[in-house]
């Protein structure tokens, strides 16, 4: 126990501004503020990774660790699609995850907000468009509010993405 | 590059009767592609198994275009790779019949074929016969019957349809009659941040009485994507197999290219790749030793693991342009050079970071809850490992070693002394100990391979080779080993890419794993194999 308080204290706080300037902290009170107003403090995220290769995914655990750490903000990652406020899919929409993307997104309640993470849901990527096994971008499946772009995007990004799309 | 031809296989192969005939347009010479007759394919399998031989991987390839003769059906060969701890690999090939395409099936004597021989069906409508399980598993009930996505006449360019009549078709679960025994089904959609994939399980009470896996949701088409594509084109696609082994998948493809084409990489772009190669290592097992504490509600350590991998990704960001490393290889070499400051800095950090990984194993190994949680949790035995030849940190903790680091000791690592941790016991705690032991071995390498960096360029110059050739690589990636096979058609264009992902071999050793443990440890021993499901599914 003492020896994990000892790691604990020799650390320190290392969670910093996402982007090391003044915009991040703007960013980041803009953030706060508009999740505090629209969506009381807390904003859910269900994540549906509908194809890609796991590098978005690698991103995400890394806005959720200390030093960017997002639930800060009031974001979380939530385990069912019935309490999330948004959707955040990555990859290219393949014809085996087509079915489950839409029942996710049927499952939520409004605003259904969406939230298309990574260049596969751009322009389907280094996979391409022109696949059999890919049934299309995320937006030619279920209406998306937000593209961030990246490939994979950067925590940073995707918490900047996050705010752009409240902020809309 | 090219050692001396290999014959040991074909050696063995005839004394059992089996007539094999050498391919002079497959390289490398120190793995070399047998072919033999179709009739003898199950056979040579049950000597191969005999020999102490590993199944590799088992797949087929139509022929290229440049390779039809006129008037004739495009032949439609199946492939077999084998490894042997000191004789390194060797592929067989046979050519099925072209109006009725059937192969006897291997499983019995590999039980890890049975589900590339699956894809093989579901991709080339072959006819496996005997196999114990000839369910479709990448094609989903909803694609239509007639839909094969490997065979040239397939249209392969237009999104698939569904077939409206097959949209409620169920997958053929494993059924449960038992009227003690109950159902949960999970997925696709998991409830966590990771890749989709369905599984059933049966549970009597608390415990797991059978765990079926249903994989192939994020199937993209990766081998039909490859087709066409130049080599360095088709490097941005097979360093996205798998996001968190992308140096792994990269370097395998970029390997067998230069086998295909005969090209040596200068020394100094090997030890680049072997650094890259072991961060990748360091990085997954820290954060995958984080997980799996988070999992058993061990928060400090997911804490502590997930800071260290972010320092990892930053450095990595700075030195080789890309945080998990993507597209730093090119076919021939490297992207980036190291100049000394960045070696010292990658050096430090190397050090700091295993100085920090002993500290917190220390109070990871002290700490009674966490213990209780890994101890005799996921056990799969040693006879059950060597039985479906389980790779990497999977096989090592289960008493079955295969390193393509030792075995076939490409550069760099064939001027290194490669230690491997040896587990037995095959447990969550052993996963755990191999991990640990691993980023410590692999910390050391990227030191020595950074003291003894060679001077010189990074890049050798491409020069695709002739239509026909092909190139088979083998490389130790962070999950183990990594197989790709590629085959270069007309235009410099890749004509056929086949790629198997550790993943599709360890993913069976999960489903005994899971076996008698309680359904709350699931998660646990799951996130203590991290298989791959981009890799299984391509």
């Amino acid at each position: 126990m003492l020896r994990i308080l000892h790691q604990i204290f020799k650390v320190g706080t290392i969670t910093e501004p996402l982007v090391p300037s003044e915009a991040f902290e703007v960013v980041g009170a803009k953030l706060q503020n508009t999740i505090k107003q629209r969506f009381r403090g807390s904003l859910a995220i269900r994540l549906v990774d509908a194809g890609s290769c796991n590098g978005c995914e690698l991103e995400i655990h890394a806005a959720n660790n200390a030093y960017y750490d997002i639930e800060r903000f009031g974001i979380h990652f939530t385990a069912s699609p019935r309490f999330a406020d948004m959707l955040l899919v990555t990859g290219p929409v393949s014809i085996n995850m087509k079915k489950a993307l839409e029942m996710t997104y049927n499952a939520m309640p409004t605003p259904k907000l969406v939230i298309a993470m990574g260049d596969c849901t751009i322009n389907c990527g280094v996979f391409g468009q022109d696949n059999y096994a890919i049934a299309g971008k995320v937006e030619d499946i279920i209406p998306v509010d937000a593209v961030i772009a990246g490939c994979p995007p950067s925590p940073s990004d995707l918490i900047q993405g996050i705010l752009a799309t409240l902020t809309v | 590059m090219s050692l001396l031809s290999n014959t040991w296989f074909a050696e063995r192969l005839g004394d059992h009767g089996i007539h094999s005939e050498y391919l002079e347009d497959h390289h490398p010479a120190h793995m070399p592609c047998l072919e033999i007759r179709r009739l003898d394919w199950a056979h040579a399998a049950e000597e191969a198994k005999r020999l102490g031989m590993r199944l590799v991987a088992i797949w087929a390839a139509e022929a290229g275009k440049h390779d039809v003769k006129a008037g004739k059906r495009r032949a439609l060969y199946t492939y077999m790779a084998l490894a042997h701890p000191e004789h390194r690999h060797a592929l067989l090939r046979t050519e099925l019949r072209g109006d009725n395409p059937q192969i006897h099936s291997i499983s019995q004597h590999y039980i890890a074929a049975y589900r590339m021989e699956r894809t093989m069906q579901d991709m080339f409508d072959i006819d496996v016969m005997d196999t114990p399980d000839n369910r479709p598993w990448l094609k989903h009930e909803h694609w239509p019957e007639s839909a094969y996505g490997l065979l040239h006449t397939f249209d392969s360019k237009t999104p698939l349809q569904s077939d409206p009549e097959r949209l409620d078709v169920d997958y053929d679960y494993v059924p449960c009659d038992s009227e003690c025994a109950y159902e949960i089904s999970v997925g696709p959609v998991h409830a966590g941040i990771i890749e989709p994939g369905h599984f059933r399980f049966h549970a009597v009470g608390e415990k797991i009485l059978n765990m079926e896996e249903r994989l192939g949701y994020v199937h993209k088409g990766i081998e039909r994507a490859m087709k066409g594509r130049t080599a360095s084109d088709g490097l941005k696609l097979a360093a996205r197999v798998s996001g968190d082994a992308t140096v792994g998948h990269a370097w395998s493809f970029a390997q067998a290219c230069e086998y295909a084409a005969d090209i040596n990489i200068p020394a100094r772009a090997s030890y680049i790749r072997g650094v890259l190669c072991e961060r990748e290592r360091i990085a997954n097992h820290i954060g995958d030793i984080g997980a799996i504490c988070n999992d058993a509600a061990f928060a400090f350590m997911h804490g502590q693991c997930a800071r260290l991998r972010e320092d990892m990704a930053r450095l990595h960001k700075e030195a080789f342009g890309h945080r998990l490393l993507m597209d730093s290889l090119v076919i021939g070499g490297v992207a980036h050079d190291i100049d000394d400051a960045t070696c010292q800095k990658i050096m430090q950090q190397t050090l700091d970071i295993a100085e920090e990984v002993e500290r917190l194993r220390d109070i990871y190994a002290d700490t009674a809850s966490i213990q209780q949680r890994v101890i005799g949790a996921g056990i799969v035995s040693i006879e059950d490992a060597k039985d479906i030849g389980l790779l990497g940190f999977v096989g090592r903790a289960s008493g079955h070693y295969p390193d393509e680091r030792i075995e076939e000791a490409y550069a760099p690592y064939d001027a290194l002394n490669i230690t491997i941790p040896t587990g037995k016991l095959g447990g969550v705690s052993t996963r755990v100990w191999v991990r640990f032991e691993e980023i410590a071995n692999a910390s050391r390498i990227i030191i020595q391979l950074l003291e003894q960096l060679p001077k010189g360029n990074i890049q050798t110059p491409w020069t695709a080779p002739e239509a026909g050739m092909s190139g088979f690589a083998s490389i130790e990636s962070w999950r183990g080993e990594i197989a790709a096979w590629v085959r270069f058609g007309v235009d410099e264009k890749i004509d056929r890419y086949f790629v198997r992902d550790p993943s599709a071999i360890n993913w069976l050793g999960l489903e005994l794993a899971v076996r008698t443990v309680p359904v709350p440890d699931f998660p646990l021993v799951n996130k203590s194999f991290n298989c791959s499901y981009a890799g299984n599914d391509l």
